[in-house]
């Protein structure tokens, strides 16, 4: 059964430690913040300027000034502050940043990653996306591992337009995950499966050179 | 002695705007989403009827926003921003031609923005290297890796909303609602605030001024209330 | 795991290196890292390059490190106090790069913000620019500044919370808030640790993020210059 998406949250999660400075992308990304593990504090950065991103609040608590990157309504907590956007960035940008989780239309098998344009038919603009991957310290994508239309989104080289060249170390999709060499030119390596999902399958929905090393 | 007769506070947003906006002008406009968006500075904007405006802000705001206004007019050739989907009467606009958009990464919006106020004309940043944005740009290696020169980002008008304001002009921002707007205060040849506080200088505690006034010249006190795009919230 | 440290000697065990580059806060003698700087002298580290915008005073501050020869270079835009400075930059014991101040400034932010390099009017046409890189915007002239990094950047703080969201008071702040994001490791020390929510998170001018340790500690907080003015007759 391939993993949903909660399921993919929870295992993006495992990918957090202790003390982290952690962005999470739009999509299935936020819902990481959900599964982080007991005793692995993590401090969410919200790029539009704040640290020590909070929950969804309570009724009562509702701020129109304060949301998160999405644009949706949060809460804060003890320790958050807030800034401007070019602080925010340059937080991003100077690499102080542990970890990037986000979401992708497209992964190449070295690294290069595509999520924010699909000529003449999505043209919405990259937001902060290139920055984040431009400069956080670990990228990890979080995807389907097939669009909508059963095409394999892990390929051997992008066709969308970039977002970035070589800055995706892990893609976790829906039916298991894969380690990247981001420097030299070894294939991926498919690391863990699903439950009840195949090295065949697997083989028959990814574009993309790969080896098997389940651990 | 220490008299200060230049008053900065304007009794309505036209009468802000009034004398400072032409046809062509550049004109940056704070906000992230609905927050921190000068509405009631947007709305005058709107009822100016200036033509070919460049409007650069970090996205389209969210559907329903005063935003709309503007392109509903036809009043703006060009838009600088990193994300337009949040609106999709602007983004369809868009799709039909009707005004051309540069696409410009967050970050780089936000630091060349800064740059603009900073008297720095160009900087290097790793964002967007090999993709579309390096086009055209120049490339230069530090420490054997590769980055592209951004030129800074100015303009004629900046319409920013803050929380608070003095009569000097420092201003303070609420949380998320800052964003883009002290960037772009110091940024443009004028700076216009709408705020929802007016106090007496003296007032805000000098360490926590979050805007001097040196980059303020026009204040009006905003009446339009704020708006929430994705109302979330938890029960437990 | 705690940022904090129960003094200045502790907080530093084991990191300075020979050879190291060591950023270090304050405007003159205001905002200077006061006890980090003795527990950098006490660890004996030599050869370190030094950034601060100021060299301090013959007997405090960064002067300390001066008598006792650790430093090799400065990388400063005044050093005028300082007689020692003055001494060993004549006789060649110390090597000395001058940055104008807004440069220094900028040089540090652009090393916490990832910008390898910036352009400013700065300097151009003077000593400061000579074989750096010029370019035209506009039809005129700057020139291409560097960013700065340090291996330890030492920084004097107001007040923390446990989570090192810092405030600065006043004239204090100057090339502080920059070199918290600069150095690899960023050591603070500070009037007050309070608990955290209790900073305004609207007004937190270092974010924790950048901040590795924390010591709480007392200030002499030398002036350099004492001027008054008279009060008023009633």
């Amino acid at each position: 059964m391939a993993w949903t998406r909660d399921q993919l949250a929870a295992r993006a999660a495992k990918e957090l430690r202790d003390g982290f400075y952690v962005n999470l992308g739009i999509g299935i990304p936020t819902l990481v913040a959900n599964h982080i593990p007991e005793g692995v504090k993590v401090t969410l950065q919200s790029e539009n300027g704040m640290l020590g991103m909070g929950p969804y609040p309570f009724e009562d608590e509702i701020d129109p000034d304060l949301i998160n990157a999405g644009k949706q309504t949060i809460s804060e907590l003890p320790h958050s502050s807030y800034f401007s956007s070019s602080d925010s960035f340059a937080m991003i940008r100077g690499g102080h940043i542990n970890l990037s989780i986000l979401g992708a239309m497209e992964v190449s098998q070295n690294g290069d990653l595509a999520n924010w344009m699909v000529p003449g038919k999505m043209v919405k603009g990259m937001g902060g996306a290139m920055d984040l991957v431009a400069g956080v310290r670990r990228c990890v994508v979080v995807m389907d591992h097939c669009s909508k239309d059963g095409r394999s989104k892990v390929l051997k080289k992008c066709e969308l337009p970039l977002t970035g060249v070589r800055v995706v170390d892990l893609i976790i999709t829906d039916l298991g995950v894969f380690e990247v060499d981001k420097v030299g030119n070894a294939p991926l390596r498919l690391i863990e499966l699903a439950d009840g999902i195949s090295v065949e399958e697997i083989a028959a929905k990814t574009q993309a050179d790969f080896v098997v090393d389940l651990k | 002695m220490w008299n200060l007769t230049l008053d900065k506070v304007f009794a309505s947003a036209q009468a802000a705007l009034d004398g400072l906006i032409f046809d062509g002008a550049r004109i940056m406009v704070g906000g992230f989403g609905f927050a921190g968006l000068p509405e009631d500075l947007i709305d005058a904007l709107a009822k100016t009827n200036a033509q070919r405006l460049t409007i650069i802000i970090c996205d389209a705001g969210g559907n329903g926003a005063v935003l709309e206004k503007l392109f509903e007019n036809r009043q703006v050739s060009k838009l600088v921003t990193s994300y337009i989907g949040s609106d999709d009467i602007i983004s369809a606009r868009f799709l039909c031609g009707e005004f051309e958009v540069e696409f410009v990464p967050q970050g780089t919006l936000a630091e060349a923005i800064r740059c603009g106020g900073a008297g720095i004309p160009a900087f290097y940043t790793k964002t967007g290297v090999h993709t579309v944005v390096a086009s055209g740009k120049e490339h230069k290696l530090f420490a054997g890796i590769e980055y592209i020169m951004e030129p800074a980002i100015k303009a004629d008008i900046a319409l920013i909303h803050a929380e608070t304001a003095d009569n000097e002009g420092n201003l303070t921002y609420k949380k998320t609602s800052r964003n883009f707007n002290p960037i772009m205060a110091t940024a443009a040849t004028h700076t216009i605030v709408e705020v929802e506080k007016l106090v007496a200088t003296g007032e805000i505690d000098p360490d926590n001024v979050h805007t001097p006034g040196i980059y303020v010249d026009r204040i009006i006190q905003s009446i339009i209330p704020k708006h929430i795009e994705h109302l979330k919230v938890r029960n437990f | 795991m705690s940022k904090i440290y129960p003094n200045a000697a502790a907080a530093l065990a084991g990191l300075p290196q020979d050879g190291m580059t060591i950023m270090s806060g304050g405007f003159g003698l205001c905002g200077i890292p006061e006890n980090l700087i003795v527990a950098l002298r006490d660890s004996g580290a030599k050869n370190l390059t030094v950034i601060s915008n100021n060299a301090g005073v013959d007997g405090f501050g960064l002067g300390l490190l001066l008598e006792s020869k650790q430093t090799k270079k400065m990388i400063s835009s005044y050093v005028g106090e300082n007689k020692e400075f003055e001494r060993q930059f004549l006789s060649g014991e110390l090597e000395l790069e001058f940055n104008p101040q807004g440069t220094l400034a900028e040089r540090i932010r652009a090393g916490g913000a990832g910008i390898p390099g910036f352009y400013t009017k700065t300097g151009v046409g003077t000593l400061v620019a000579d074989g750096k890189e010029h370019k035209d915007f506009d039809g005129v002239t700057y020139v291409l500044e560097t960013a700065l990094q340090a291996d330890i950047s030492l920084v004097k703080a107001w007040k923390a919370d446990e989570e090192g969201n810092l405030i600065y008071r006043k004239t204090a702040r100057n090339f502080n808030p920059m070199m918290a994001t600069a150095g690899k490791i960023t050591i603070v020390e500070v009037e007050e640790i309070v608990a955290c929510g209790e900073l305004d998170a609207d007004n937190i001018h270092t974010p924790g993020i950048y901040v590795d340790r924390i010591v709480c500690g007392s200030f002499e907080k030398r002036i350099e210059n004492r001027t008054i003015r008279a009060k008023e007759m009633a």
